[in-house]
């Protein structure tokens, strides 16, 4: 448990950090938004003292972090900062042993130690171990980031801005892995961003900053649906539905039982099945090819035409989107439903459009759902 | 970057150190090429030593005055850059900076009352007007290293020690050794002056020439001066190619 107490640093006679107060608890996200100056990243180094407090104290797991020597804290705390934070003359594999190598572990553990985080973080070791920095995508290059920070399994993450210095698209893509390490490792994580859909995808309690102060800190769900004051709620945007559809998990909401062959049989499938009047096309592994109208298939044209191939990638969505996605997918396709598929594009169900109304309204089973996960945090 | 097998790397500039050291000991060569060249001028070797003898001696004076401006350099460079020699930074690079701009010729005459003739005033000078690229091009370095990955560095944990060990001077050591480099090779040409001095080396062809105004002896000089200019600037960029870590 991370714990605030009157956390203060002045800056001649600017407050950057008023006297603000709050807790993480154990295995928690939690996000520290607000505007540029607000406090967030001052209040994420004071954690790690690369900013020493002028008042106040950090707790965690109860001892005051002045307490201990600097460095000491610091290598117990995974630090993750936008890439440009990689050291560009160390191989990944170098950079992502840091703090293991300060920690004096022997050679062979951290050999293999690199390996597993670089794995957990989606990159094949035997192709990125010996790459340089320079020789990575920015999303390469903030998976790493990351893994630097999980190397040396710190119960405790600090991520300044982690995934800021990258296109839309991979953002999303990092966040979804990002939620998904999260689930498997529960680290109690304190993660600045400026970014709201980020702060509300990610979070399991949203701090929003304004000049140093604290203005509300809780769930997303409560921000979405209850902002403490007009700041908050002009923060959040007018959009809140949308927003709220960014907490849920296409895992979460998605119908597993859809209707899928082989094509030949898809077609029957489709003309038969009153109800969907359609069938998805799958190949003997059960990845996605495409699917079949059974109102082509009525016309009598042939088989090949009504089978409609898709770039599975496109008109898909991963099990790791938000619903946010989703919706934004059928809406830009022009669909009603769209397939679910796993890393290696098996198809294992369908959302539906129904399924965003759904979370959309306050109170749906889709947002108890994510409260339910994320009691036990205070209100 | 595709790194040069060590044997490659080292090649060309081990060849130049040979080529060198066959063109200043063949004095039969120097004797022939100078006598076409100056038809009129007797003897046009300089006689106070072989060519041989005054490039040692102008290595010695240079070798000797560079160590001695790397050792207080560097550390003072880096010194500046720490919190403890923060508040001195701008004091260190304007002594440095006036070291450069007294001329040498003035501080071998001002310290000869002090130090007498021969090699040590002329040492001292050489020290003295070496000192600013090395002093400013560590400084440079450093501060040059981006501030996001010195933060990462110390956000994981490395303390002062080892993150200028394992990051800065890495980073900084090709702003570093360019200031090295610009040293050395100017306290190549400014190191014949102190032959006027007692200094010897490669000054001697060249203020004796002068004196008894035989352009062979200066031609002597000179020429091997400054070819040894470009050999030391040729053996430095190869050190800068093995040292630096992988161009950033």
């Amino acid at each position: 448990m991370i714990r605030f107490e009157q956390l203060t640093k002045r800056y001649d006679d600017r407050l950057a950090v008023d006297h603000l107060s709050l807790e993480v608890p154990d295995g928690r996200v939690c996000v520290l938004i607000g505007p540029s100056g607000s406090g967030k990243t001052t209040t994420l180094r004071m954690i790690n003292r690369l900013i020493e407090p002028t008042g106040g104290r950090v707790l965690i797991d109860g001892r005051d972090t002045a307490s201990l020597p600097t460095e000491e804290l610091r290598r117990s705390l995974g630090y993750a900062i936008q890439s440009v934070g990689l050291f560009p003359h160390f191989t990944v594999a170098e950079n992502v042993a840091t703090v293991p190598r300060l920690l004096r572990w022997d050679k062979q553990r951290i050999r293999e130690r690199v390996r597993e985080v670089l794995a957990l973080v989606g990159l094949e070791p035997d192709d990125y171990a010996a790459r340089y920095p320079r020789q990575l995508s920015g999303g390469e290059a903030q998976r790493v980031g990351v893994a630097r920070a999980l190397a040396a399994d710190p119960p405790v993450l600090l991520m300044d801005e982690p995934f800021g210095a990258v296109d839309p698209l991979t953002r999303g893509r990092l966040q979804g892995e990002f939620a998904r390490i999260q689930r498997e490792l529960r680290k109690t994580v304190v993660f600045v961003t400026h970014d709201v859909d980020e702060a509300i995808r990610l979070a399991d309690l949203i701090a929003i900053m304004r000049d140093g102060r604290l203005v509300q800190y809780d769930t997303p769900e409560t921000i979405l649906d209850h902002p403490a004051d007009g700041f908050v709620h002009d923060f959040v945007g007018a959009d809140r539905a949308l927003k709220r559809l960014g907490r849920v998990r296409v895992a979460d909401v998605m119908r597993a039982d859809v209707p899928h062959a082989a094509a030949e049989d898809a077609a029957a499938l489709a003309k038969r099945d009153g109800g969907a009047g359609y069938a998805y096309v799958v190949d003997a592994e059960g990845r996605l090819l495409g699917w079949v109208d059974a109102r082509m298939v009525r016309e009598g044209r042939p088989c090949e035409e009504a089978v409609t191939r898709v770039r599975v990638e496109e008109a898909s969505v991963g099990v790791d989107a938000t619903l946010k996605e989703a919706l934004s997918r059928m809406l830009g396709f022009g669909f009603r439903a769209i397939p679910v598929v796993d890393d290696a594009g098996v198809l294992l169900g369908e959302v539906g459009l129904d399924a965003a109304e759904a979370a959309t309204e306050p109170g749906s089973r889709a947002s108890q759902l994510r409260e339910r996960s994320a009691d036990g945090a205070p209100r | 970057m595709t790194r040069r097998t060590p044997l490659r790397r080292l090649l060309p500039p081990a060849l130049a150190v040979v080529g060198f050291a066959w063109l200043v000991s063949a004095q039969w060569l120097w004797a022939r090429v100078l006598a076409t060249l100056y038809p009129g001028e007797s003897p046009v070797l300089f006689p106070a030593g072989t060519l041989a003898q005054l490039t040692v001696r102008h290595l010695q004076l240079v070798g000797i005055s560079s160590a001695i401006t790397i050792a207080v350099g560097l550390p003072l460079g880096i010194w500046a850059t720490r919190r403890s020699g923060r508040a001195f930074r701008e004091i260190i690079v304007a002594a440095a900076d006036v070291g450069q701009t007294f001329p040498p010729v003035a501080v071998l005459a001002l310290s000869m009352p002090l130090l007498g003739l021969g090699a040590l005033p002329t040492i001292v000078a050489l020290f003295l007007y070496g000192l600013f690229p090395v002093v400013s091009g560590t400084i440079a370095g450093i501060e040059g290293v981006p501030r996001p990955i010195v933060d990462a560095a110390g956000g994981m944990g490395m303390d002062a020690g080892q993150l200028l060990r394992r990051v800065e001077l890495p980073l900084a050591s090709r702003v570093i050794l360019a200031g090295i480099r610009i040293s050395v090779i100017v306290n190549v040409g400014t190191a014949t002056v102190g032959a006027a001095f007692g200094a010897g080396g490669l000054g001697g062809p060249i203020v004796g020439g002068l004196l008894v105004q035989n352009m062979a002896f200066i031609t002597e000089g000179a020429v091997t001066a400054a070819l040894l200019a470009i050999l030391l600037d040729a053996l430095l960029a190869a050190l800068e190619g093995s040292v630096v870590p992988v161009a950033t």
